[in-house]
């Protein structure tokens, strides 16, 4: 009773119950990888979340799973997630059409620390589906692109073919304020881009490595080698931030799933900075 | 210092390496350009050259079955297309082509090889500089062997 109370008072009162929301729109993003718009279906104003947080989506009947929130913040009418099919209830948001309804929890976690930029250069390292968590992470530094020095994009991922979000990259790297670096482990010979690991990308940065924040997210090996390349070229640890992943039941620190050493990734993550983490993730047991 | 030496020693792979060792590597080195799509080397072909890039982007490529050239990697300002002259049999592995205008050294590796195996200092500096751009190529080969954005399924 002692543990409960303890946890508590960081749930909020509906923390477990899901609302019901709805499909308002469905895009395939790449052939596993689906981008859903929730709207509301009960009435009820959405609930309003910061970047890097994650929800709790249960497709009725089949299962619950946590899922990274990739829209903008800003907008309070609809709640955009990304989803690769990876599972049997993965595979069930695939299946979802225009006016399902699903039910949602959270949002949850802990935000990526967007502010700490402000007057910082800040270098965002994506890898494969790591881009959709960091996606609302890149409309806030957009939306206050004043605040900050020089914005950095470096995204990896296996091929041209699995490049998330190509249209908006794009879009992106044409408004000329933010630099926008794509690499891929291979390509076919028309690929005029970068071929390479993310981390070779890291030396050539040009920033102010003492005055810039990172935020990383991504495969957790990939993660691990790009905050180390980070730190390589003069970054201070505790500016380095990654969202860690783990199996997510609860989501409140309650049922001890995503336990790592002695943190939850639900509710102590999943964003957390990298001096906090750098020792345990080379670690198997955890 | 002046012409191909002061242009040798800007390279990144020669920076802070002393002025005889620049003299005695510009001795083997020529400047060299490939047009868009030009090849600097192709697989099976003796590795008589190091390129030092200085501007441009190059691509390196293995032929496959049924995919074509397939890119593994690709190099920029500041980089080396070129490791396989140290070790015998001095043969590349795949092709190396310049996917725009690319301006680089071309350092003879015969040429060097020949001066390091006459002055040993001179060896142990540029082994000191070529063995961490090896160790970097491996570890990044390592990650993508791991295929780490691949579905975890």
């Amino acid at each position: 009773m002692d543990r409960l109370a303890e946890i508590a008072p960081v749930m909020a009162p509906d923390a477990m119950l899901p609302r019901v929301v709805r499909v308002a729109k469905r895009t395939r993003d790449l052939p596993d990888t689906w981008t859903l718009e929730l709207v509301a279906a009960d009435g009820a104003p959405l609930p309003r979340y910061e970047p890097g947080q994650f929800t709790m989506l249960y497709v009725f009947g089949i299962g619950e799973i946590p899922v990274s929130i990739s829209g903008d913040a800003a907008d309070g009418s609809r709640i955009v997630q990304t989803i690769r099919a990876v599972g049997k209830v993965s595979e069930a948001f695939g299946r979802l059409t225009v006016g399902d309804t699903l039910g949602l929890r959270g949002p949850f976690g802990t935000a990526w620390p967007v502010a700490e930029g402000y007057e910082h250069d800040v270098v965002v390292v994506a890898g494969g589906l790591g881009l959709a968590p960091l996606r609302p992470a890149l409309y806030r530094l957009q939306a206050e692109r004043k605040r900050f020095g020089k914005l950095v994009l470096l995204y990896g991922t296996r091929r041209p073919e699995d490049i998330l979000f190509r249209r908006q990259l794009a879009n992106w790297r044409k408004q000329l304020d933010m630099e926008i670096e794509v690499t891929v482990d291979h390509a076919g010979h028309d690929w005029r881009g970068h071929v390479g690991v993310v981390t070779k990308l890291i030396p050539r940065l040009g920033v102010d490595a003492a005055n810039t924040v990172a935020l990383v997210c991504g495969p957790e090996v990939m993660m691990r080698f790009s905050a180390s390349a980070l730190h390589d070229i003069g970054m201070p640890e505790d500016a380095i931030h990654l969202s860690l992943e783990r199996n997510m039941k609860c989501a409140v620190g309650l049922c001890g799933h995503c336990q790592f050493a002695g943190s939850f990734i639900c509710k102590d993550g999943a964003v957390m900075r990298y001096d906090t983490v750098r020792r345990l993730l080379a670690l198997k047991e955890i | 210092m002046e012409g191909l030496e002061r242009i040798v020693a800007e390279h990144r792979l020669f920076e802070g390496l002393g002025d005889e060792f620049i003299k005695l590597a510009a001795g083997c080195a020529k400047n060299v350009r490939f047009n868009a799509d030009q090849y600097l080397f192709h697989a099976e072909d003796p590795a008589d050259w190091i390129y030092l890039v200085r501007h441009g982007r190059v691509a390196l490529e293995l032929a496959t079955p049924g995919r074509g050239a397939v890119q593994f990697e690709t190099l920029g300002e500041g980089e080396i297309a070129g490791l396989t002259w140290l070790l015998p049999p001095y043969r590349w592995g795949y092709d190396a082509r310049a996917i725009e205008l690319v301006r680089a050294i071309a350092l003879d590796a015969q040429c060097l090889r020949d001066k390091c195996e006459v002055d040993h200092d001179l060896g142990y500096a540029l082994l000191k500089r070529f063995l961490p751009v090896l160790v970097q190529r491996l570890q990044a080969t390592r990650l993508q062997m791991l295929d780490v954005y691949g579905s975890p399924r």
